[in-house]
């Protein structure tokens, strides 16, 4: 979840133009043209690297994305053109419908629990006068352990028999749960995962926003009689508004994408009930072999999360006007 | 940020003995509710690497373990053959840290202090890139390195099918180049006075600037390397060439649980190491995106 990128309009290069008469000048304008093609040729070597990089590893593939779609992808003779083959054959999956439900799903319920709870703790941190480094520390550690090894960590705590949550769970003398082995509660238990997982990046970033807030504001606010909880609604959340909407776009954007918790966790089950679009995707390309469809499948995914970056860049670009 | 600068709650609360009970008591239950939440997971997984089998199995599970057996890691390295598994990652992650910084550095500085015609054009797409989820491009990316155009190699297998689109990262260079817009047109002017050209002004003037911003580059790019799976599962089909976290999750099913969870705690120690050196870096790295607008 490392984008972010409000588009800042590139420096103007910016030539001195220096006017001095006559034969001289015209010398050192020739003489400046001959370093200026130079300046440019060592431009572009500086840059060839990273353009070819790009174009091989990026450009070209979203193109190629579109591409594929409409192909049929053969290794062995060379592809065809497909139509809409892909797309009827993709339509006609009745595990479709079930991975955009699914996937749906995981990103509402990742955007109650990993929107809120965050924002909450950082304006709980925020208060704090002590251990602060401390509460830092614990809620980012999640963030730097591999993926894989939260996913496997998670599987074994989740088991219902000496699984540590149910544990703990009874040592509350709360109800257990069957957790991933339940097609009722297995999303929800990938959603508390990755929350557990990734909640650091956003209390941090959360955090320095709140620490911009002037302490004058809440001054004038409490002279105008407003109490912490007003204090909180018309102070602290305008305040933080647009970093809010901003971590909220592009957490949308990485949660739609979400593969390696089902992947390892539950394959995709109970009654594929963890089944995502990615996870649909993987499953085309890479276990039945049908580029084509996998690609086809790609681009919707593209399609709707480029809805959401388009309403993320609206939102960077008015909150620059404000 | 100093301790005296005014939050949500009115300092003046803080200061008398009922405002100062509340703030301790919440306090505390947060401080409970946090070590609970994110170090019993962790206390859990490290403490169950040195349990018996027996024990582990057990129904209800044990807090402490009942007999503590420090040599599973040992055991769990050794049998599982971590050794090459701890290298192989560190080549991916290393390669791609390297091959990242020749690529993004040039062209940052390319970008914001050369200015070339057209370097605009170039940026604006690299930028745009930034709009296409990565995750969502994986087919047409696995078919590029599969058959890579212009030299028509199949990179499959080979280190640098991860190496070489980790360097296509719009991110890195936007904060390389933001970075770069900062030092001042006159130092380089200055340089080039003194008969530097373009690669000594950005090794000898620009590089040593940035330190900070190669430092953050640095960690994003060998993080995220380290904690990547689906991308390495993808293109090292070949077990003895597989990252950790690749190898760990192919082997979870036929490993002993203790093995297992000591295998997880250990490739999880040099990420957990890097963060606690390198805190204020990586913390600056969340921010650099200029978030704040």
């Amino acid at each position: 979840m490392t984008t972010a990128l409000p588009l800042k309009k590139p420096d103007r290069p910016e030539e001195p133009v220096p006017a001095p008469p006559a034969a001289a000048a015209r010398e050192r304008r020739a003489a400046r043209r001959r370093r200026s093609v130079r300046e440019h040729l060592t431009a572009y070597g500086f840059l060839c690297a990273a353009v070819l990089l790009f174009a091989l590893f990026s450009w070209w593939p979203i193109i190629r994305n579109v591409l594929l779609s409409f192909q049929h992808v053969n290794f062995a003779t060379g592809s065809t053109w497909a139509g809409l083959a892909n797309f009827e054959k993709l339509f006609g999956d009745p595990l479709l419908a079930t991975a955009w439900r699914n996937t749906a799903l995981f990103t509402a319920y990742a955007l109650v629990l990993g929107f809120f709870v965050p924002f909450l703790t950082a304006v709980l941190l925020n208060e704090f006068r002590h251990a602060r480094a401390y509460f830092r520390i614990l809620v980012y550690l999640p963030v730097m352990l591999p993926p894989v090894v939260v996913a496997l960590m998670w599987k074994w705590f989740y088991d219902p028999g000496p699984g540590l949550l149910n544990e703990v769970l009874r040592g509350l003398h709360l109800p257990t749960s069957q957790w991933l082995d339940s097609s009722a509660t297995s999303l929800v238990s990938l959603v508390i995962v990755s929350t557990w997982a990734n909640m650091g990046t956003a209390t941090l970033i959360y955090l320095a926003a709140l620490q911009t807030i002037p302490g004058e504001l809440y001054e004038a606010a409490e002279l105008d009689g407003a109490n912490l909880w007003q204090r909180l609604r018309h102070v602290t959340v305008p305040q933080t508004r647009f970093v809010l909407l901003v971590l909220m776009l592009l957490q949308i954007v990485a949660t739609m994408q979400v593969f390696t918790e089902p992947y390892v966790m539950t394959g995709g089950g109970p009654e594929d009930s963890t089944v995502t679009v990615m996870f649909l995707v993987y499953r085309y390309a890479f276990v039945y072999n049908d580029f084509g469809t996998a690609s086809a499948l790609s681009l919707l995914l593209l399609l709707v999360l480029a809805a959401f970056s388009a309403l993320y860049l609206r939102a960077t670009r008015s909150a620059k006007e404000d | 940020m100093a301790a005296s600068t005014r939050t949500l709650v009115r300092p003046a609360v803080l200061r008398t003995r009922k405002g100062r009970l509340i703030y301790w008591s919440v306090l505390a239950l947060a401080l409970a509710l946090f070590t609970v939440a994110f170090l019993v997971p962790l206390y859990w997984a490290a403490t169950g690497a040195m349990k018996s089998p027996t024990e582990l199995a057990q129904n209800p599970p044990t807090y402490v373990p009942s007999e503590w057996h420090p040599e599973n890691y040992a055991r769990a390295w050794r049998e599982m053959d971590l050794t090459r598994y701890f290298l192989n990652t560190v080549l991916l992650a290393g390669g791609a840290w390297l091959i990242q910084l020749a690529v993004q550095v040039p062209a940052a500085y390319a970008l914001s202090k050369l200015r070339p015609r057209f370097g605009n054009v170039v940026l604006g797409l690299m930028l745009v890139t930034l709009m296409m989820p990565a995750t969502a491009l994986l087919v047409p990316v696995y078919l590029t390195v599969v058959d890579v155009p212009l030299i028509n190699r199949n990179l499959i297998n080979s280190p640098s099918a991860v190496w070489l689109p980790a360097a296509a990262n719009a991110f890195n260079i936007y904060i390389l180049k933001n970075f770069f817009d900062r030092v001042p047109d006159e130092l380089l002017d200055a340089a080039r006075i003194d008969g530097a050209g373009p690669f000594g002004t950005m090794w000898r003037i620009v590089l040593p600037l940035s330190r900070p911003i190669l430092a953050v580059v640095s960690i994003l790019s060998v993080v995220t390397a380290w904690k990547d799976f689906l991308w390495p599962l993808l293109v090292l089909p070949d077990p003895a060439r597989q990252p950790l976290s690749v190898f760990l999750q192919r082997v979870a099913q036929d490993t002993p649980l203790n093995s297992l969870v000591a295998g997880l705690v250990m490739a999880s120690l040099p990420l957990i190491a890097l963060f606690l050196v390198f805190q204020r870096q990586i913390v600056a790295g969340l921010g650099a995106g200029s978030l704040k607008g």
